[in-house]
């Protein structure tokens, strides 16, 4: 994409504790989200794909790199020159249980951001808390409801409203939709589709789904212990994929197709901890193809063109990848 | 029947007391699981899937639950069939961990924090077994070998917070098998994993049924995991099973509306939108227990009058049935 970027993460590291239990959460990380345009982070435990978006929001401080918000580096700014971040971008939490405070009626919950940013007031207030609780469907009248007379789903649309307050640019999407059963999962991803199309919004969705991801997502990143193994557009890492975890990932995902075939490539091991993570290569002590260049040198994300890069020495082709046991 | 199966639940009916008056989560669930064979019960949050497992394995929160109706039928190694609801405790007790064994979601509150992995298997095989503390030890290092982890030597001296959760799922599973059961329930045993290492919790589970001609009732909300596992499927909707096939029927010829629009809100059957955007069907409003006609009428797009008055009955008790009124009307 040619627009300038919304948002563009160069180096980003993070490092939570110090020696000898330093965790090395995120390693390097660099991407960059097109205005209305969806990045997908996916990844298992110890990625750092939740760590990234609490990163970007500045909801933790970064060790390292660079996070520019419309080409301000935010990095480092102090809280109290934040404001234009805060108006601009937003998060939705996984847990719609936890993420709304239980002794705050709806109106206050939706328009606690609008009185921090000063948007609306008086009867404007209660109109525009109305407006905002229809856009995710649900009912102005049940603005002066408590969070535990809604559904989980219905929880989740009221995180929706409060991030939609202030008409901002980014929304940071952590898990949304993974503690949803999937009947009401799909009600939520087809609402957040709709809202993309309506508000132009970006959005850096993260989740453990590679078919959420791919569903809802233009761009993916694919994360190992706090690196970012691949990334490319949606069809580039769903159908062409070319680093072997990123393979690996694929082939793990459960089909709902019995026809699918059963016998597929399986990582042996567990994910190393991020406090002890391999030389060279992290992901090299789980992969098939591994050599002792793979222990000895960090690989850098290399280009195919379009856009898609990996971070792997060699370049196998799928046949050629040999079959771990 | 002139073949009995391992485990055969008919018209199970489970009550709670709650402060708001008497629920019925599970209201008429029948099911069977034959030897050697892996049967998914799926269903949401609220569907009553957890709850029959628990009444199954007579682990239902006492006093407040109960089983108020139906058998829960199970064929002893002796061939006796015997009816779990009846059972005095004792007896059932002896017979989890001997015949039926159980793996759930997190292995960490199933296990003993302050016992080593080896001494938690060895305990459970001398109390089944009635084997000697150090055949027994033994035998909980083949275990751990079994489930595939590796230096089984070393790590029967490990604690359970000193393994990663695929670990301590092992581990689980190992305590399971150590006692050759026939029949393995298995509640949500991958849900708290990561997907590699989810896929070789399955892959091991897979193994040991084949190798050991187990009985898995497997119970999940993953529609993905149930086609990678299942060779029939009983699907719950609202304490009631509104489906059951061959895994092949459930994915690819469902009957009931349900269970289509179910399969339909999958994100990898997501169909583009004129704007572009790919959306998936959803199933409006959330479950409800409704009191006359079918369960899923109020959410049901195929739904007549006739579904919300009418007496909704599960066809047979074959192979191969349907709770709902209008299938036929609705595929034709």
């Amino acid at each position: 994409m040619n627009a300038a970027p919304l948002l563009a993460v160069e180096g980003l590291t993070k490092y939570f504790g110090r020696a000898p239990q330093l965790v090395r959460a995120v390693e390097d990380v660099s991407f960059d989200i097109a205005p209305g345009e969806v990045l997908g982070l996916v990844g298992e435990s110890g990625s750092g794909k939740s760590t990234i978006g609490r990163l970007i929001l500045r909801l933790i401080d970064s060790t390292a790199g660079a996070i520019r918000f419309e080409g301000q580096d935010i990095s480092q700014l102090p809280e109290r020159h934040l404001k234009v971040l805060r108006r601009n971008a937003q998060m939705i939490f996984q847990d719609p249980y936890a993420s709304l405070n239980p002794r705050l009626r709806v109106r206050e919950i939706v328009g606690e951001a609008l009185d921090a940013h000063r948007i609306a007031s008086g009867t404007r207030r209660t109109e525009r808390i109305g407006e905002l609780l229809e856009t995710v469907g649900l009912q102005a009248a049940h603005l002066s409801r408590f969070p535990h007379e809604f559904s989980g789903g219905q929880r989740q649309r009221i995180g929706i409203a409060r991030a939609l307050a202030v008409e901002p640019k980014l929304i940071v999407a952590d898990e949304p939709v993974s503690a949803l059963d999937v009947s009401v999962q799909a009600q939520v991803i087809n609402l957040l589709q709709d809202l993309r199309q309506r508000f132009g919004l970006a959005m850096l969705f993260i989740s453990h789904d590679l078919d959420v991801v791919e569903l809802m997502c233009d761009r993916i990143a694919v994360l190992y212990l706090g690196r970012v193994m691949e990334i490319g557009s949606s069809d580039d890492i769903s159908k062409r994929p070319r680093h072997p975890y990123t393979r690996a990932l694929l082939a793990a995902s459960p089909k709902a197709d019995p026809d699918a075939p059963k016998i597929r490539r399986m990582l042996t091991g567990d994910i190393p901890s991020p406090m002890a993570p391999p030389s060279g290569c992290v992901f090299r002590t789980r992969c098939p193809a591994a050599t002792e260049e793979c222990a000895r040198t960090v690989p850098m994300l290399r280009s195919t063109g379009g856009g898609h890069r990996f971070a792997c020495h060699y370049d196998i082709a799928y046949d050629e990848e040999p079959a771990a046991a | 029947m002139d073949t009995p199966h391992l485990l055969s639940i008919k018209g199970l009916e489970v009550r709670f007391r709650t402060e708001d008056g008497e629920v019925t989560p599970v209201r008429g669930v029948t099911l069977s699981v034959a030897a050697g064979e892996t049967v998914a019960l799926v269903g949401e949050s609220g569907s009553g899937k957890s709850v029959t497992s628990l009444a199954t394995m007579g682990l239902l929160p006492r006093p407040a639950g109960r089983v108020s109706g139906g058998q829960i039928l199970f064929r002893r190694r002796s061939g006796e069939v015997t009816d779990l609801v009846t059972l005095p405790l004792p007896e059932l007790r002896k017979l989890r961990g001997s015949e039926i064994a159980m793996i759930f979601q997190e292995p960490m509150t199933s296990l003993n924090p302050v016992l080593t992995v080896g001494e938690q298997i060895a305990e459970s095989v001398r109390l089944h077994m009635g084997i000697g503390h150090g055949a027994a030890l033994r035998r909980a290092e083949e275990m751990l070998g079994l489930v595939e982890i590796p230096n089984a030597r070393d790590r029967i001296h490990e604690y359970p917070h000193q393994m990663s959760g695929g670990m301590r799922q092992r581990v689980m599973i190992a305590l399971a098998m150590s006692c050759n059961p026939a029949l393995l329930i298995a509640d949500e045993p991958t849900t708290a994993l990561d997907v590699t290492i989810q896929a070789q919790i399955l892959a091991l589970i897979a193994r040991l049924q084949r190798d050991l001609g187990m009985g898995v009732l497997f119970i999940t909300h993953n529609l993905g995991v149930v086609a990678e596992v299942a060779d029939r499927v009983t699907v719950m909707y609202a304490g009631q099973v509104v489906e059951t096939g061959s895994v092949k029927d459930i994915f690819q010829a469902p009957r009931h509306p349900y269970t289509s629009a179910l399969l339909n809100c999958l994100p990898a059957r997501a169909r583009h939108r004129e704007d572009g955007r790919r959306v998936v069907q959803s199933i409006p409003g959330s479950v409800e227990f409704v009191k006359e006609g079918c369960s899923f009428a109020p959410r049901c797009t195929l739904a007549a009058d006739i579904c919300r008055t009418g007496a909704v009955t599960l066809d047979d008790e074959t192979e191969r049935s349907v709770r709902c009124l209008r299938w036929r009307e609705v595929l034709a």
